[in-house]
């Protein structure tokens, strides 16, 4: 599974970054950056699903490999 | 909404604005003025709202819930024409519609902003429309990214424990504070200033002003205009300092920065400090005052927080859900129709995101506080281009401000003779006196 995160929709909530600290940054704007290629260790799919769940502009998805 | 109803709102008829090309006396930027309805009693929430009525804060969450059921989009003749959504759908919606709407003017008054002031606007970016707006946004966003925000905690933490050390000696079951004006309001003022690099002790002028711009709706144009003169003077003196010592702060940031290769006029710098000032203050004030409000009458969600801290990652947001402070407005740009309704060029439209939050249709279980709710987009600060960009550091605020307050007080209420809270007016909403009984 990969986290992928859409630059045209993100405003820069910066939510993903606390609930997935280990799969999301934000840049030097304020924005979100998914960290390496973005693939989800399998222990980390809760947290992934969290951010997905709670982003307010619908910026994030989850896409099977 | 039904069709009569559309006729209705559409049949509105509004008295006739004056001018300022006439020479009537207006705040500065705006050039057409429309005749006061103030204190003339709320008819009707749905055709007849008022957004400044002392009832709307006081009773928001009913009046939202009443309007989405039998008139999504309501509208008033006031303010020279004001419409309000309340479903998630429509807000945002609007808030994403830059084409139709302007930002131009985003705090409901009788006036109207001058459409020179476009694209700028007169506190940018919150004022400013695409494509100036992105720019201007860039700008302030990165000031206010985690890493820069994330080392402030500790003083934030100083400031909270400091007000409650003034809060002096507490005789459990007896005492009674104001959580509003003792705490609350004290925390965002003394990190915002800070950040800025204003001197300290100013935090009076800041709650004074503030208080004009965002309750006083209906202020006449001579009061309008004194104020806002003067606290432009207070805001030209600080640049001025800045400019002979410049130094590592917010302003000095603002005077270094270059849009498109060139720094930034004058009016630019003093707007975007207005801005910070004004969306940074009562907003976050607000949030921690309902926030406190709610914890006083749910004993179980202090309890909650005091022994599980883990929980806060979505407490807060659900507070922030639950309790959001801020509707923003937009003027309508272009005649464009929303959920069946004319809205016209130069009406107001205002975006209750608290009302968004509190869709049924759009969240489970929308009307109850649930601490540790996991799927929760809220829109608290907004949505599209214009939201929030202080984000990070109102989150912060308000978290530590209720750590702190729980953590001294581990249990307390409302006071014995009931909700003695008075809120706001206007269009942030938030208590502004709120006895508690520490127990
Ligand atoms: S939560 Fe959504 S909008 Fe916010 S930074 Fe993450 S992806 Fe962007």
């Amino acid at each position: 599974m990969r986290l992928k995160v859409d630059n045209e929709v993100c405003q820069g909530h910066n939510r993903c970054k606390v609930l997935a600290p280990e799969l999301v940054d934000v840049d030097d704007e304020g924005y979100a950056v998914i960290k390496g290629d973005g693939t989800v260790p399998e222990e980390l799919r809760g947290k992934a699903q969290l951010a997905v769940d709670n982003c307010p502009e619908f910026a994030l998805s989850l896409e099977e490999d | 909404m039904t069709t009569d109803h559309a006729q209705e709102h559409a049949g509105a008829r509004r008295g006739e604005p004056l001018l300022a090309a006439d020479g009537v006396e207006m705040a500065e930027g705006i050039y057409k003025m429309y005749p006061s309805s103030h204190g003339i009693p709320v008819a009707d929430w749905a055709t007849d709202f008022d957004h400044a009525d002392p009832e709307y804060n006081k009773h928001a969450h009913e009046i939202w819930d009443d309007l989405r059921e039998r008139c999504p989009v309501a509208h008033s003749e006031r303010y020279g024409g004001t419409w309000l959504p309340t479903r998630h759908e429509d807000v945002r919606k609007i808030a994403y519609d830059t084409e139709n709407f302007t930002s131009r003017q985003v705090i409901v008054v009788n006036g109207r902003a001058d459409p020179e002031m476009s694209p700028v606007g007169q506190a940018p970016p919150i004022t400013s429309d695409p494509p100036y707006h992105q720019h201007a946004r860039k700008l302030l966003l990165s000031q206010f990214r985690p890493n820069k925000i994330d080392p402030l905690e500790g003083e934030i933490r100083a400031i909270c424990r400091q007000r409650l050390d003034d809060l002096g000696e507490i005789v459990p079951g007896e005492t009674v504070i104001d959580a509003a004006t003792q705490y609350a309001q004290h925390i965002p003022p003394a990190v915002i200033s800070r950040m800025l690099g204003f001197p300290p002790g100013d935090d009076d002028k800041f709650r004074y002003f503030i208080h004009h711009v965002i309750e006083n709706i209906d202020g006449s144009p001579e009061e309008k205009l004194a104020v806002g003169l003067e606290f432009n003077a207070y805001l030209d003196a600080q640049i001025e300092d800045h400019k002979q010592n410049p130094r590592d702060d917010l302003t000095s940031y603002l005077l270094e920065a270059e849009i498109g290769g060139q720094k930034l006029p004058h009016e630019t710098v003093r707007g975007a400090m207005l801005l910070l000032l004004i969306a940074g203050i009562d907003t976050t004030w607000s949030a921690i005052g309902a926030s406190l409000w709610h914890l006083a009458q749910n004993p179980a969600d202090v309890e909650r927080l005091r022994n599980d801290p883990d929980v806060m990652i979505f407490a807060l947001e659900e507070f922030l859900r639950a309790y959001a402070p801020v509707t923003m407005a937009r003027l309508v740009a272009k005649d464009v129709e929303i959920g069946g309704c004319p809205m016209k060029e130069e009406d107001f439209v205002l975006l209750p995101f608290p009302a968004a939050n509190r869709d049924p249709e759009f969240i489970e279980n929308a009307d109850k506080f649930i601490i540790d709710r996991r799927v929760n987009r809220h829109s608290a600060f907004g949505l599209g281009i214009h939201r929030c960009l202080g984000s990070n550091l109102a989150r912060l605020e308000l978290r530590v401000a209720i750590e702190e307050f729980v953590n001294r007080f581990p249990d307390f209420s409302l006071p014995k003779e009931g909700d003695q809270t008075t809120w706001s007016l206007g269009q942030i909403r938030g208590p502004r006196s709120l006895p508690l009984l520490i127990r």
